[in-house]
């Protein structure tokens, strides 16, 4: 599957997609049109960095340091995970200025 | 408690008494009015229409949506009939948000003016679904039984995106449509939509009596089928498609609601809730009313909730089917409507004894004769 993000774009969340808590469940969700995800530690890792002023290269360095990780993996393991939301139009993409 | 005393259940138990364990509701559909300028012939409103004055009041929705939330409701569709038919409706989206709520405001666009869009705005909705009738103002207004309803909802569609609301196009297909999908979906896409939903018109209440006149032909669900697919390819990343089959040109029914009571309810504009909006098809079910009982007693401890539950009340060839619990044995209430028992499996699978009956009687209304329509419409006298 082609990715639909590359590494100097800027991933961020549109207008009407937000990460909130799940008091109730104890979980923590993305939160879309018509639509509510529960994240896993990783998913709610990466999608807390979009700040929509990094790119994503940028953003797979943070967290392979913070997380002390191999960055390539990290970089495939993020690109993979927005490419996902991209294709379900969760997560925008805009090009670095 | 005033009419409805509630009942004293020890355990939840489904329509047989097997013991059920209850989930958490993600959804809650808030139908505020039944009130709508448009008449369109599959509205899943009830044939009995609930009327302005039986309507909750803004500050029993403000209780309606913190019980949901507590209750583990994440987001609130308000819809009816037309919510833009109620003054105080950002008093109730405002309050729905304040809740905690993730709120779609789900609307034909026709009466809601621009300011009002804006206040709206203000308000807190997240998401604005639009519904759409036809291509066209000839189609959609004949469709929608309201002239002039094609041009305004043109012109709100232009608002929505003006602020920024996320938009998602609610095309609704039956037989006098369903070859104009390739002009919706580019239409959804030209008003920069992130998602369309192409629905095909489900027989139920309204829709039911206009069988003969809205019944695709298998022909036509093919297409479709055809259509979304290329355009999911095409529109990759651009557009999300949603896509609800024609189910009776279909081999395995839909999962309702994704399951009786698992994680959707729905709340009419009298307060009366319900596991579906059809669920009131189905003869001897008492469905309670958040006047009388919270939200959270009736979505554990109702008999109407717990009814369909679970796996233990269904019958052959549900109970030995591996599908069991993917489509939970399809629509209760269309079970009822064709098999005249909310127990039988859906016939629209093909595994129903009825099945072929149901195939063909659908074959006979898609080769019907008519394109006149019996309209939504309340009755006389309020």
């Amino acid at each position: 599957m082609d990715p639909l993000i590359a590494p100097g774009d800027i991933p961020y969340l549109p207008r009407g997609v937000r990460l909130t808590d799940d008091h109730v469940r104890g979980i923590r969700v993305l939160q879309a049109p018509e639509r509510a995800m529960q994240l896993d530690p990783i998913g709610d890792a990466i999608l807390s960095e979009l700040d929509g002023a990094r790119s994503m290269a940028e953003i797979a360095r943070d967290l392979a340091a913070r997380y002390k990780a191999p960055e390539d993996q990290i970089a495939d393991d993020v690109r993979d995970f927005l490419t996902g939301l991209i294709e379900r139009r969760m997560v925008f993409v805009k090009e670095t200025p | 408690m005033k009419d409805h005393p509630a009942p004293h259940d020890p355990a939840p138990h489904d329509i047989d008494g097997n013991p059920v364990t209850p989930g958490l509701p993600m959804a809650m559909l808030a139908e505020i009015t039944h009130r709508c300028p448009l008449a369109c012939p599959y509205c899943s409103n009830p044939v009995e229409l609930t009327r302005a004055q039986a309507e909750l009041p803004a500050e029993d929705w403000a209780r309606i949506f913190r019980e949901a939330a507590e209750l583990g409701v994440l987001q609130v569709h308000v819809s009816g009939g037309e919510p833009g038919a109620r003054r105080d409706l950002a008093q109730i989206v405002a309050s729905a948000r304040n809740a905690g709520l993730y709120v779609n405001l789900i609307t034909s666009g026709i009466g809601i003016t621009r300011a009002r869009l804006d206040e709206l705005d203000r308000a807190g909705v997240d998401h604005v679904q639009l519904s759409l009738q036809g291509i066209r103002p000839d189609m959609a207004d004949r469709i929608s039984g309201h002239p002039g309803s094609w041009d305004k909802k043109m012109g709100f569609a232009d608002w929505v995106t003006e602020i920024g609301f996320p938009l998602t196009i609610n095309a609704v297909v039956h037989r006098q449509n369903m070859d104009r999908l390739p002009d919706m979906v580019d239409l959804a896409e030209r008003l920069g939509a992130r998602r369309i939903e192409v629905a095909t018109v489900q027989f139920h209440g309204w829709a039911d009596l206009n069988r003969a006149a809205l019944m695709p032909t298998r022909e036509q669900a093919a297409f479709a089928r055809r259509i979304v697919n290329d355009a999911r390819i095409r529109l990759r990343g651009r557009m999300v498609i949603d896509y609800v089959p024609a189910d009776h040109h279909a081999i395995y029914p839909k999962a309702c609601m994704g399951g009786w009571g698992s994680t959707g309810l729905n709340v009419g504009p009298d307060g009366s809730v319900l596991p579906c909006h059809a669920a009131p098809s189905i003869p001897g079910m008492r469905f309670e009313n958040v006047r009388d009982r919270s939200l959270s007693d009736i979505w554990h401890l109702s008999d109407a909730f717990n009814a369909f539950r679970g796996t233990a009340w269904m019958a052959e060839p549900c109970r030995s089917c591996e599908r069991k619990t993917v489509d939970f044995g399809g629509c209760r209430c269309q079970a009822m409507a064709l098999a005249g028992d909310a127990r039988a499996t859906d016939p629209v699978c093909s595994k129903s004894p009825l099945h072929a009956q149901v195939v063909a009687r659908a074959e006979e209304d898609a080769a019907a004769d008519t394109a006149d329509f019996i309209y939504r419409r309340m009755k006389k006298g309020g």
